[in-house]
């Protein structure tokens, strides 16, 4: 990072690895705003473009797309689908070959999770879980690449295209944009809706929501209390997952910033980073773990008559 | 660090993903899964039969060793009956056998005798008659005397 990071300050450092590379509209105005803050163009730039810095991707609204986050994302979810897949065409009863014994074991592993939390019957669950924790898991694994690896790479070719190198940006785990981790809890969300209306039809579930625990004199503050509790289901799954993982992030990006001293501060450094990943091994199967059986637990919850 | 398009792109990602994995990747896997533990519980149960089928004919072999002992046994029994009994039926057959030829042997023997005995008689009379007319001839005359010589032959 030295070489082309130099001029950067500490918190610029930090500030640029948690930038998304985000693709969008910027209005005019917006870009004239900024323009008199500290980041300062030569010349105005708006309309579709990538944003140059994290205050264009924040003026550029709802309607940008962090481009980083789709890529890994798909490329990684890609990744484990065509493994699965590739063992599932070539799958036999007899004996396994090395590929199929490893897909065998995720599998039990899975199935054993959906068996042992989920009472009900829906074929859904255990693809739902496996895909959520292959998905995860791989995406959180995108931590232990070292943090500047990628990104520099990344703009070494876009410095090569004639792009600045300071203005582009990439995250490349996944799970620490929240985005991400939303839209998984989102969906599962959704499940959970979808699953408690059919199969307690739409007066149980609000019978549910407005029924317990204090009876129906108690109906408001039943409503309220249960009403966070289901609201408070999404919001857990991500963000324990975004939290956990833009956590470990961060501290991997404060690690980077010892190199580049003296001997003892790169040294310490590498000592350091060593330590954490090992450590993060540990974080990143336990979060899409969590992710999985809280996922399987919600929707058992959303199949079972009386909870 | 904002929610943005993202959410909506990871959204259906995400369902796209589980819609794949429900289609394409869990059920054949989970079958074959399945499949290998119905064969696995099937050789179980073949070899559990095996063992069962190979004690019955060790059984049934052990049964079928004891039927045939008897049954030699039996008939060992039986040719030796047999063979005392030829043997007595010999033993009775050479008896009357013997028994027969004996009293032929006798009956001969009794009919040598008889004849021997005639002969010696015819002889003896003729003998005594030679003597007797030697003597007479000397002394008395045959005739005379035939009663008496006859009366002495029948005492032969």
């Amino acid at each position: 990072m030295a070489a082309t990071e130099e001029t950067l300050t500490s918190s610029q450092y930090i500030q640029h690895h948690l930038t998304n590379l985000t693709f969008g509209w910027l209005p005019k105005d917006a870009a004239l705003e900024l323009e008199h803050g500290e980041h300062a163009a030569e010349h105005l730039s708006w309309g579709l473009k990538f944003a140059a810095n994290a205050d264009e991707a924040a003026a550029m609204g709802f309607w940008a797309l962090n481009v980083d986050t789709v890529f890994f994302s798909v490329v990684l979810g890609m990744l484990a689908l065509w493994f699965f897949r590739s063992v599932a065409e070539r799958v036999t009863a007899g004996v396994p070959g090395a590929a199929q014994n490893f897909a065998e074991w995720v599998i039990d592993f899975v199935e054993e999770n959906v068996r042992g939390s989920f009472n009900g019957k829906n074929p859904m669950v255990a693809p739902l879980a496996l895909t959520i924790f292959a998905w995860v898991f791989l995406m959180n694994l995108m931590d232990l690449v070292p943090v500047d690896l990628i990104p520099y790479l990344f703009t070494q070719l876009f410095a090569t295209l004639g792009a600045d190198p300071h203005h582009v940006y990439l995250k490349v785990v996944p799970t620490t944009d929240p985005n991400a981790t939303f839209a998984m809890a989102l969906v599962v969300f959704f499940l959970v809706l979808y699953y408690s209306v059919k199969m307690k039809g739409v007066g149980g579930f609000l019978g549910e929501l407005t029924l317990q625990p204090f009876g129906k004199w108690g109906l408001p503050a039943n409503l309220v209390l249960e009403g966070i509790s289901l609201i408070s289901k999404p919001i857990s799954l991500a963000l324990r997952l975004f939290g956990n993982m833009y956590a470990g992030e961060m501290i991997f990006i404060l690690i980077a910033l010892l190199y580049g001293g003296s001997l003892v501060l790169n040294l310490t450094g590498g000592v350091l980073q060593f330590v954490w990943a090992v450590f993060h091994i540990l974080i990143i199967t336990l979060q899409a773990f969590i992710f999985m059986v809280l996922t399987i637990v919600y929707l058992d919850m959303a199949h079972q008559e009386h909870h | 660090m904002n929610i943005n398009l993202t959410l909506f792109a990871q959204m259906i990602t995400f369902a796209v993903f589980v819609g794949f994995c429900m289609k394409y990747v869990w059920p054949p896997i989970v079958n074959a899964l399945a499949e290998r533990k119905a064969k696995i519980a099937e050789g179980l149960a073949a070899a559990e039969r095996g063992h069962q089928e190979k004690a019955l004919g060790e059984q049934r072999a052990l049964e079928t060793m004891k039927e045939a002992k008897s049954k030699a046994a039996e008939i060992i029994a039986q040719a030796q009956k047999r063979a005392s009994d030829i043997v007595e039926e010999a033993k009775g057959d050479a008896r009357t056998e013997g028994e027969r030829l004996v009293a032929a042997a006798r009956a001969e023997i009794e009919q040598e005798t008889n004849r021997a005995r005639e002969e010696l008689r015819g002889r003896m009379t003729q003998l005594a008659i030679a003597a007797a007319e030697k003597i007479l001839q000397q002394e008395i005359d045959a005739k005379a005397h035939q009663s008496t010589i006859d009366a002495f032959a029948k005492q032969l």
